[in-house]
């Protein structure tokens, strides 16, 4: 509402929002400030908020003892991985549903939508003893296909949303400029729908990056992405609080950071359109 | 746009996503259900043939079953309590002018972004331990004693942690929708004499009605579904073993496929049902 | 180069016939207007001869080739769009190349194109700016400049003016005119406005419900309507329909008399009536007659200024010479 607002008003809800927004931020924040600590003054009492002799310490021992790296690295192909197969196949999938609408496009797209809420536990033993029988379990390519199948609706959805956004005309304009159908989709769908295929992507990378059942359940020790690695801290080395904080810290930095800027993506794609 | 050349072609091109998304639904699905009506223990002798509905009776029937659904439901219920009343709340306040928007936003909405393993495993060591964790040097502070919260108060240890990983997203949604309330309709409330409080019930409130049915089949779909928390926090233990939980371990730790199997379909038929009113909004707004 | 045969061509979605079986010839170099009202099937017309839409049945040829089965990319035509359809990322300059980078052009035959193609539609000044950038008419110049760097068989122009405001569309309307007359490519041109038709066309062809009602030169239609319909159509203010005894004393189910055919008189004439509203425009002065007796209301034109106020008597006296006769089917008596 353009209204104007007397300072006093502005002040008040600055102070609230600005409070509660810390209280709910202050996890993280106790984390990383944490990280930085020696493992006696993260368990210090009273509580050592800011003065504390700051150390990198923490996070070179868990890449040394843990071999950060390794699950990162994993975490990085598997989300990155899962993502990027899903565009490839959503790009051509959403183009159809998007621009040739038949009568059962709508039936096809709920459907889709419909396969994201099946519930992972439904089907763990199934999805454990395929792996198995081909040689699957705990590689990182069967971490993307999984990833990518669980995302794959959430993926056709977004593009499709932009995609219909983009009027049809300018389609057609292309088709009668003598663009083929692969050129039509390279040269002028793609490019109209950059940001909404990076929104799409961000979303997804994180999505897959966080993702905690299927990445515990069909890894061991060489295809374990970062939520696999901070899991092994369950017991006993969550008692090292400085370490568990680096080693957390670590993992939740990127998507962080990422997260931030995808803030209207999430709305778009965790609700299905159904909250506009 | 609708030559036969481009209908043709939209088929081929919706083949593989398609092909994919039927064949990850279905084999599974099948196998599970398959597996339901087997006697199957991987570990002691593998198939022992069909068992009719035993692993379904038995399921329904063990000991851990009743209170698995006591467990989830009240994580479900108390979550979706205590995200939508504080998202609404924290919506409404945020949609308000102040300085550094922006930033109090990215504050409210970090939590969604931390993987599920990490927000477990920082709440139950660094502030729900009983021994060093923030809380207990605040009760001790207090002169109280520090509570076991995790042996003690198990659900509601995840019920805190579930509930600030889901705020953001109840917040985010909200707030979307109220700031697509259209302010035209406030400001002719407001001439039409209706006072603020009357504003809020009978302006926003109906309006954000259908965001809040979203939010809660949403995050229902979500919550049920809930593993890492509890994998990595009490691994089920001290009655916190929720449904899914429940069927991990038939499956995963004691092998009895075809009881976890029987518990998984229950899950199936569970989720389904929450999806089919999901479904039918947003269906209706595919349409409009 | 540009004629453009429709042979029994028909067009169904589903159980719905949009255009039933159709013949229509288009020649090289003529500008050619579909025009009717919205829902008749006129755009739907021009996207089966663009082949964005496929044919029913019935047979599409361009230059005497079968084009029926020809994707748009391979049937030489340039489209010109109601929302023009520029492309948002490219500039001025790429938008117009980008049907020629299509066809594999060398980049030097390419750039004279565009060159003379800017200059023709004075776009110079713009071409490194993106469509965002533009004004309405400038985005349209762009859409035709697109069009015609192509040297297409014919141009199809799907309602171009639409989205202009009034001043700009009569701008418009004579640069294309003007641009059919230097190029002489065959345009077709659809719209639903019948003033655009009347002044750009060599053929109109008068759609309704998928139907071709008439085809003729803007006169001819003005001069002769077939039928009621285009009688109705054609022509602003709307000839004046008189069904009755009036018109039987003509031997006719209908007559029709435009409002500029009519004498006005204070004090003599044939038909009597009362005076409601009127306007006045200075070139012209309309005014709606009621109390006649013979249909609700009559609109009159009267060349100048006319003293006449609401409420006044006054005598009309159609021009006989310009009245039409409508049989008990609504088809033209002579």
């Amino acid at each position: 509402m353009a209204r104007s607002i007397t300072n006093k008003q502005k002040t008040i809800n600055t102070a609230f929002a600005w409070g509660i927004g810390l209280i709910i931020f202050f996890p993280i924040l106790w984390t990383i400030l944490t990280s930085f600590k020696s493992e006696a003054d993260a368990i210090a009492f009273p509580p050592k908020f800011l003065f504390f002799d700051w150390t990198l310490e923490n996070y070179a021992v868990v890449q040394e003892r843990s071999d950060y790296m390794r699950f990162l690295w994993n975490s990085i192909i598997i989300a990155g991985g899962s993502t990027l197969l899903g565009i490839l196949i959503a790009v051509p999938a959403a183009w159809s549903m998007a621009f040739v609408p038949s009568r059962r496009t709508k039936d096809i797209l709920m459907w889709m939508l419909s396969t994201k809420m099946l519930p992972a536990v439904g089907v763990l033993y199934p999805m454990y003893l395929i792996f198995i029988k081909m040689g699957l379990l705990d590689t990182r390519i069967g971490l993307v296909i999984v990833l990518m199948l669980i995302n794959l609706p959430i993926i056709i959805w977004m593009l499709y949303t932009y995609f219909k956004e983009i009027p049809a005309e300018i389609l057609e304009a292309a088709r009668m400029d003598g663009a083929s159908l692969g050129k039509e989709i390279i040269y002028v769908l793609t490019p109209m729908a950059i940001p909404g295929i990076a929104s799409t992507i961000l979303l997804n990378v994180i999505l897959a990056w966080n993702e905690a059942f299927w990445t515990l359940n069909l890894t061991a020790a060489k295809a374990a992405p970062l939520t696999a690695f901070i899991a092994s801290y369950s017991s006993p080395e969550g008692l090292f609080y400085a370490k568990l904080s680096a080693a957390s810290t670590m993992a939740i930095a990127p998507i962080l950071i990422m997260g931030w800027f995808s803030q209207k993506q999430l709305v778009r794609g965790l609700t299905f359109g159904a909250v506009k | 746009m609708a030559t036969k050349a481009s209908r043709t072609a939209a088929r081929i091109m919706m083949a593989p996503a398609v092909i994919l998304l039927l064949g990850w639904m279905l084999v599974p699905l099948i196998m599970t259900l398959w597996f339901s009506f087997r006697n199957y223990l991987p570990l002691r002798g593998g198939d022992l043939g069909f068992a009719g509905f035993d692993n379904y009776a038995r399921f329904f029937s063990s000991s851990a079953f009743w209170p698995a659904v006591g467990a989830t439901m009240i994580i479900v219920i108390g979550t979706l309590i205590i995200t939508v009343t504080l998202g609404v709340l924290l919506a409404l306040l945020l949609d308000q002018p102040m300085w550094g928007q922006g930033i109090v936003r990215i504050l409210v909405i970090a939590p969604f972004f931390v993987m599920p393993t990490v927000s477990a495993l920082v709440w139950k060591n660094m502030f729900l331990d009983s021994v060093n964790g923030l809380f207990a040097h605040v009760a001790r502070f207090f002169g109280a004693a520090p509570v076991e919260w995790m042996i003690q108060a198990p659900l509601s240890s995840i019920i805190l942690i579930v509930s600030w990983q889901w705020l953001p997203f109840a917040t985010l949604i909200l707030l979307t929708a109220i700031q697509s309330l259209d302010s035209e309709q406030l400001e002719a409330a407001e001439i039409d004499g209706a006072p603020k409080v009357k504003r809020f019930w009978y302006i926003i409130v109906p309006h954000l009605g259908r965001s809040i049915t979203v939010v809660i089949l949403i995050q229902t779909i979500f919550l049920l579904s809930i593993f890492a928390e509890i994998y990595v926090t009490t691994a089920g233990a001290f009655g916190s073993k929720t449904l899914t939980y429940l069927i991990f371990q038939r499956v995963l730790e004691s092998q009895n496929v075809g009881l976890g199997s029987a518990g998984g379909v229950f899950a199936i038929i569970l989720a389904n049902i929450v999806a089919i009113f999901l479904m039918r909004i947003v269906g209706k707004n595919l349409d409009s | 180069m540009g004629r453009i045969t429709l042979d029994k061509v028909e067009k169904r979605f589903g159980d719905v016939q949009v255009i039933p079986p159709l013949d229509l010839t288009i020649e090289e170099g003529e500008f050619v207007v579909f025009v009717g009202p919205s829902g008749c099937g006129k755009s739907t017309l021009l996207r089966l001869i663009a082949g964005l839409e496929d044919v029913s049945g019935g047979q599409i040829r361009i230059d005497g080739n079968d084009a029926t089965m020809i994707p748009p990319a391979k049937r030489g035509l340039a489209m010109v769009f109601q929302s023009y359809a520029l492309y948002p990322h490219m500039s001025v300059r790429k938008n117009i190349a980008f049907p020629l980078k299509m066809a594999g052009m060398d980049k030097a035959e390419q750039d004279r194109r565009i060159d003379n193609a800017a200059k023709i539609l004075n776009l110079t000044d713009y071409i490194d700016r993106k469509p965002g950038q533009l004004s309405g008419g400038q985005r349209q110049r762009v859409a035709i400049g697109r069009a015609i760097v192509r040297e297409p068989a014919a141009f199809l122009f799907d309602e171009p003016l639409s989205n202009l405001d009034a001043a700009l569309r009569v701008g418009m309307r004579l640069e294309i005119t003007e641009l059919h007359s230097r190029l002489k490519t065959t345009m077709i041109y659809v719209t639903h406005d019948q003033v655009e038709a009347m002044t750009m066309a060599d053929k109109i062809v008068v759609l309704r419900a998928g139907h071709i009602e008439q085809v003729g030169s803007p006169l001819e239609l003005y001069r002769r309507p077939r039928n009621l319909f285009v009688a109705g159509f054609i022509g602003s203010p709307k000839m004046n329909l008189i069904a009755g005894a009036e018109a039987a004393k003509h031997n006719a189910t209908t007559i029709g008399i435009r409002p500029e055919h009519m004498g006005v008189s204070k004090t003599e004439g044939m038909w009597k009536g009362r005076v409601g509203v009127s306007e006045h425009l200075g070139s012209d002065t309309f005014f709606y007659v009621h109390d006649t007796g013979l249909t609700d209301g009559i609109t009159v034109r009267v060349p100048g200024e006319f003293d006449l106020k609401s409420g006044d008597t006054v005598y009309l006296t159609p021009d006989m010479t310009h009245l039409h006769k409508f049989d008990d089917k609504g088809l033209r008596i002579e």
